[in-house]
């Protein structure tokens, strides 16, 4: 944890949903339009009501038909300039696929929460991490959260990152969905001094005004659009350095830190590595603390940015360990394996480090992960580390064979 | 020219692109018939039919003048015209 | 030279086709609205041959988005601007085709509209999704030819009535509808006037004649999008909170044949057997346009 725990007086028990709209709150959005989907519901129904109450001035909230319109509806006001916040979550986010690509493209810096969800068929409300990772090729930064602290703290922070000049991409705020956003904890709500401070009003450069006539979202035919794809790679490769300086501004103003691009527990001597993302790490740091405890060298490689994807960082990260093992809760359906495994692995093959590397994919559909099975998975990669042979590569944690 | 953040444009720079290399047929003025009422300028879909401020009489009216850098030669302005003043001609180039 | 080019808040130097029915509407829209203005235009031909990067045709603010998404993308900038207290006297025009504006986008306007943010949406409707190449849109009206519904041995072409757009916005309480054409041009910008004075949703549709995908001479656009509205095919009228107000009188309605022998989008109606019943049912639409708006009264 991020926050002092003795800072008792500062926190309130509060649902992580409350925590992150609050957090959209402060960060003094102009323009909100969202559309309702279980589980990100509540942070729409709380900046509703802080809207109703007059608590979010000068900013409009649009209650718009479809997640589709919700997203379309923030590129138009955020290239009129005005500072724009949404959330959504699976389904919702894949209404809005072609217009992220459009606003990542367009470069306008939109930031929006999205709640970790399964996606159908068959549908399913409860957490995984499918949704965002089947949109990492669309152009948009993606940080993810580990609790309800840092998945209101990121809020903040993703408004810095993405207004930056150098970087000027939209962003996304990953959280589990339920596991995260329905769960009541106690939360240092973001103070609003702290947040101005943390947070300048946003100046776009060029924006749609009648005094400066700009035309936006133009044709680039074949002689100039592949410098427009660089240029955004190029931002990507910027915002590796700009997230890292915001959680540095971002613990200078309220003392909280979470890591940059990745973070680190017990990892500096670890010989078996378990790499992860999202609120999975908080069963995984139980786990490796009782190993810990009994002398064995586990490490935890927690994963932050997954775009930009922070290739140097990890392969540095894991460079000594003996084994590595990639945990997530997605999959590329024909690939049999989630896609930060297939990243990291690929991050790593040109590298000197031939560490084995294998993968267990968890968690599908909001199925629980418990702490046995995040024991079975260790002692699964000690074995890999013990005979640097790999028997299965990538698997399914938990496949119930009565079922099929 | 450098790419801008998101490809916006600068306002009016279509001007740069000279369309009057697509006609084939050009309109040519009679100006003794004109009665000044400027239905050429407002039915030209390319904003290449202009007033010809030299040409104002007293009550400001002037006669039109076709832009022949940007003219497509379409020819609505020679339909549209009540008193027969354009005729498309085959331009000789 | 090109120094001393007047003025105009559309250039010239677009990529439109010689006589484009859209660059017409969009610059009768321009001159009704002045420079105070924002452009909302989704995909289409109107968006796509006035900027190629790096050049724009535009002399206000302009932003295209994605094809179904102009009414979204206008909610949007109005929500903006006043968030942040620029509004003013400016309008926000989304302008799209039919295809942008009666199918795909469809969804985006009904709920701006419901929503009732203060912009005003014109549909410049060509009947057919002419960008991509004539193939046909719920604004195709019925035996049309297009690439999409091409007459053949066994089809007169398109065998649906036009979707009517109108209607369907008055129904969202809009304050002020018309149906306007870029054959007449005063009523056009009157219209697009009033449209963007009044407070709230306001929907404009523009009948405009595409030579390219109608097939006739590009001398003709203006004269042809007259004769839709003389043959009654077309009515202009204003409803005004649920009421029309104004119609444009037709004292003789030329027969539909007139109109449609003047497109070769129809020749097929001309030239097959039992043509001649499709170009009657034809009629009959124009029949009830006049008994419906009192046309000829």
């Amino acid at each position: 944890m991020a926050v002092n725990p003795n800072d008792k007086s500062k926190m309130s028990v509060v649902e992580g949903s409350y925590a992150s709209a609050h957090a959209a709150k402060v960060a003094r959005p102009q323009v909100i339009s969202a559309y309702p989907i279980t589980p990100q519901t509540h942070i729409v129904e709380e900046l509703s009501q802080f809207m109703a109450d007059g608590d979010i001035p000068g900013c409009e909230y649009i209650n718009v038909e479809s997640e589709f319109s919700a997203i379309s509806a923030l590129i138009g006001a955020s290239a009129a300039g005005a500072r724009t916040y949404s959330a959504t979550t699976s389904q919702g986010l894949f209404l809005m696929h072609e217009a992220l690509f459009n606003a990542s493209g367009m470069r306008l810096p939109i930031v929006m929460t999205v709640v970790n969800r399964a996606v159908g068929a068959p549908i399913n409300i409860w957490n995984d991490q499918q949704d965002s990772i089947a949109q990492r090729d669309s152009g948009w930064i993606q940080i993810y959260a580990e609790d309800t602290q840092e998945a209101a703290d990121m809020v903040l922070q993703a408004f810095k990152i993405a207004e930056d000049k150098s970087v000027l991409l939209p962003i996304m705020v990953c959280m589990d969905g339920f596991v995260l956003s329905h769960v009541y904890e106690p939360v240092v709500l973001m103070d609003q001094k702290e947040a101005d401070e943390f947070l300048p009003p946003f100046k776009p450069d060029v924006y749609l005004d009648p005094k400066n006539p700009m035309s936006f979202g133009t044709l680039g035919d074949p002689s100039v659009y592949t410098e427009f794809r660089y240029s955004q790679e190029q931002a990507m490769k910027n915002a590796l350095t700009v997230i890292e300086k915001a959680a540095d501004d971002f613990k200078a103003v309220t003392g909280r830190y979470y890591g940059g691009l990745i973070e680190g527990y017990s990892l500096e001597d670890a010989e078996v590595v378990i790499v992860s993302f999202g609120s999975l790490l908080g069963t995984i740091k139980d786990v490796v603390d009782e190993y810990r405890a009994n002398g064995e060298k586990i490490g935890v490689l927690k994963v932050r940015a997954f775009r930009p994807f922070p290739t140097e960082a990890i392969a540095n990260a894991l460079k000594n360990a003996k084994a590595v093992v990639v945990v997530e809760k997605d999959i590329s359906i024909g690939r049999n394996e989630g896609a930060l495994f297939t990243e990291i692995k690929a991050g790593l093959y040109n590298t000197p480090a031939r560490t084995p590397i294998i993968s267990y994919m968890v968690g599908h559909g909001g199925r629980d992960i418990r702490p046995s099975h995040i024991k079975e998975i260790i002692e699964a990669t000690k074995k890999v580390a013990e005979t640097g042979k790999i028997e299965v590569e990538s698997q399914f944690n938990e496949v119930k064979e009565e079922l099929l | 020219m450098k790419i801008t953040p998101g490809a916006y444009c600068y306002p009016g720079t279509a001007m740069e692109n000279k369309t009057g290399g697509w006609r084939t047929f050009m309109p040519v003025f009679d100006y003794n018939k004109c009665i000044r009422c400027a239905i050429c300028e407002v039915a030209c879909p390319d904003m290449c039919i202009h007033p010809d401020p030299a040409t104002a009489n007293d009550k400001g009216k002037c006669l039109y003048k076709a832009d022949y850098d940007y003219c497509k030669g379409c020819g609505i302005c020679a339909n549209e015209c009540p008193k027969d003043v354009i005729t498309m001609t085959l331009e000789e180039k | 030279m090109s120094d001393n080019k007047p003025f105009n808040l559309l250039t010239a130097g677009h990529n439109g086709c010689a006589g484009c029915c859209d660059a017409l509407a969009a610059k009768y829209v321009l001159m009704a609205v002045g420079p105070d203005c924002i452009i909302v235009n989704p995909t289409g031909c109107l968006e796509v041959m006035t900027t190629p990067f790096p050049r724009t045709a535009w002399n206000v603010p302009w932003i295209h988005s994605l094809f179904e998404n102009g009414a979204a993308v206008a909610s949007g900038v109005e929500a903006a601007l006043i968030a942040m207290g620029r509004k003013g006297n400016t309008k926000i025009i989304g302008m799209g085709g039919d295809g942008s504006t009666m199918d795909i986008g469809i969804g985006a306007l009904s709920g701006a509209f419901e929503r009732n943010h203060d912009i005003t949406y014109v549909c410049i409707d060509n009947e057919a999704y002419m960008n991509t190449g004539v193939q046909r849109s719920s604004g195709t009206p019925f035996g049309a030819s297009t690439t999409t519904s091409p007459a053949g041995s066994k089809s007169y072409g398109n065998n649906t009535n036009k979707k009517d757009m109108p209607a369907i916005m008055v129904a969202h309480g809009s304050p002020y509808v018309a149906t306007t054409s870029i054959g007449y041009a005063n009523d056009m910008m009157k219209k697009v006037k009033k449209a963007a004075d009044t407070v709230g949703s306001t929907y404009i549709h523009a009948h405009a004649p595409c030579p390219t995908g109608w097939g006739f001479d590009s001398s003709k656009t203006i004269e042809i999008a007259k004769l839709a509205v003389d043959c009654c095919l077309w009515p202009l009228y204003e409803i005004e909170n649920g009421e029309v107000t104004s119609v444009k009188k037709i004292k003789d309605p030329k027969p539909v044949e007139e109109y449609l022998k003047s497109q070769s989008r129809f020749k097929h109606l001309f030239k097959m057997e039992g043509g001649d019943k499709e170009v009657e049912k034809i009629q009959q639409l124009a029949d009830k346009n006049i008994a419906k708006y009192g046309l000829d009264k």
